[in-house]
């Protein structure tokens, strides 16, 4: 009776509290105490509506709940059945979005550190979304403005309602098993957080985590935060912008390349025309030091005829101050005057020496420091970088242009280290190197 | 994967060019790195000039085998979803 009178009475009831002692035996049903400052009523959650709540409940959670009063008669107590149950200042949703990152992000699928650099220049882009609405199509309108000749590999799916979380997942691991992608897109265009919601599902955020490809998530609009976003490599904030995030754009990769190659001709073109101005210089200086060299040793030759000559005239002087001498002994001189000018022909004699060596000594010396700029000056520190100098045979003129010889003429060439006697074989007037 | 090769031929490409520039290698060496140089940059070419554009789809018969076929209008027109 009493039962009778609670359960039509009180065949709904609005109640609000904190759940405490909770407990789920295997029978599935929840039971629980709801209370508040002053009061508390026992609660039971039977198994088909416990399995419906979208958060988990847990002790100390306030709730908002609606239900019916019963009697348990087997120990006469008075509880309610609850039917829905809602956490209280804010969405249920929100609850269970808040619990599950919390417990994935505990077990470290959310890690920085787990992230993976996107490629840079991917060749195939896989693409988990449905394959009608805009969503798909800003995604290859993009892709393929961007690299125009890119692949693409579609994985159609529902993205909101039932089963859609389950398809994703699948479509996720099976891009994965299908190799040959380089980067997966995970997205869809705007909705409400009700349609997003298959993104928050732990399934997908669990097949986004496990793929071995990096993935990139791009779920509605800016403002829309998923739990996906969280698991992915990089998160768009929208589909068009995951395109963008993924291919590069072909027609600046075709310039960078063109700069690069036309630097690299550009930078041989410089080198090989420094090279060769430098050449010339050397080659211009050696000639000018060979022609000093010939002058210095003219020189040389010069002073060698001027001593002799000077030799001779001394010795010219000495004989005829010997003859003089003689002439004064002979005139009855003092023998004093002979032995004057006997001791006169040793310090001529050394006199003459002096002169001899000091002008030789100079000479050498001159012709040393002339050798000493030729060597500097040697065009054997460019043949060491791999240059040659060739020449014709016997005349030694330095070739430069093709046409200066004829087919058979030998040549020789000159390396770095010992030369090569060539003969001609062939003549190409080609411009370049 | 052609992608990994061309970025990694793309990343030599931009090392040979910094090391011409800097210009202090001996002539033969200079020489080498030239016609690496070019040899990748003609291998980057084509790899941008390979015309696959291809869009395809990604699906599973009923024995559970993937394949691929190609995505037609058809797709989006329906709405139909394999899976």
């Amino acid at each position: 009776m009493v039962r009778a009178s609670l359960e039509t009475d009180f065949a709904e009831v609005w109640i609000e509290g904190e759940i405490s002692n909770l407990r789920a035996p295997g029978s599935g049903h929840l039971y629980c105490t709801l209370k508040d400052d002053t009061s508390q009523i026992r609660a039971v959650i039977f198994r088909s509506i416990a399995a419906r709540l979208r958060f988990g409940l847990e002790d100390g959670l306030h709730v908002v709940a609606r239900g019916r009063v019963t009697v348990y008669e087997p120990r006469g107590e008075y509880q309610v059945v609850l039917e829905y149950v809602e956490p209280k200042g804010r969405g249920a949703l929100q609850l269970a979005f808040e619990q599950l990152k919390q417990r994935l992000s505990e077990e470290g699928l959310f890690a920085q550190d787990r992230k993976r650099p996107l490629p840079a220049f991917p060749h195939t882009v896989g693409i988990v979304t449905s394959p009608t609405g805009a969503a798909v199509r800003d995604m290859i309108t993009v892709l393929h403005r961007r690299w125009p000749t890119l692949r693409i590999i579609l994985t159609p799916v529902s993205v909101q309602g039932e089963g859609s979380a389950e398809q994703i997942a699948f479509a996720i691991r099976s891009l994965n098993e299908f190799g040959d992608v380089d980067v997966i897109i995970v997205g869809r265009g705007g909705g409400s957080s009700e349609d997003l919601w298959s993104f928050n599902d732990e399934r997908v955020v669990r097949a986004i985590a496990a793929s071995s490809i990096p993935v990139v998530s791009a779920v509605g609009h800016e403002t829309d935060i998923t739990l996906a976003d969280f698991a992915a490599d990089i998160r768009a904030p929208t589909p068009s912008a995951a395109a963008e995030a993924v291919a590069p754009v072909l027609r600046e990769v075709a310039d960078r390349l063109g700069e690069l190659t036309a630097r690299c001709h550009l930078e041989m073109n410089r080198r090989y025309h420094a090279d060769r101005q430098q050449l010339d210089l050397l080659l211009t200086n050696l000639a000018s030091v060979r022609f000093r060299v010939l002058e210095e040793m003219q020189r040389v030759d010069g002073t060698v005829i001027q001593m002799r000559q000077a030799v001779q005239e001394l010795l010219q002087q000495g004989r005829e101050r010997l003859h003089a001498l003689r002439h004064d002994v002979a005139g009855g001189s003092p023998e004093s005057r002979v032995r004057q000018g006997l001791a006169l022909v040793p310090q001529l004699l050394s006199r003459l020496e002096q002169v001899m060596r000091y002008g030789l000594n100079r000479r050498r010396q001159q012709a040393g420091s002339c050798l000493g700029r030729l060597h500097a000056l040697s065009p054997l520190s460019i043949l060491d970088r791999g240059y040659s100098i060739v020449e014709t045979v016997p005349n030694q003129d330095i070739v430069r242009d093709a046409g200066q010889v004829v087919v058979g003429q030998e040549v020789l060439a000159r390396l770095a280290k010992g030369r090569l006697h060539c003969i001609v074989k062939e003549i190409r007037h080609d411009p370049s190197v | 994967m052609a992608g990994v090769k061309f970025e990694q031929a793309m990343a030599r490409l931009e090392a040979i060019v910094a090391e011409l520039e800097k210009g202090d290698l001996p002539l033969d060496e200079s020489l080498k790195i030239f016609e690496e140089g070019i040899r990748l940059s003609k291998n980057c070419l084509k790899v941008l000039e390979e015309a696959e554009r291809k869009i395809e789809v990604l699906v599973q018969d009923k024995n559970g085998k993937k394949q691929l076929r190609a995505f037609s209008p058809v797709d989006e027109e329906t709405g139909e979803v394999d899976s």
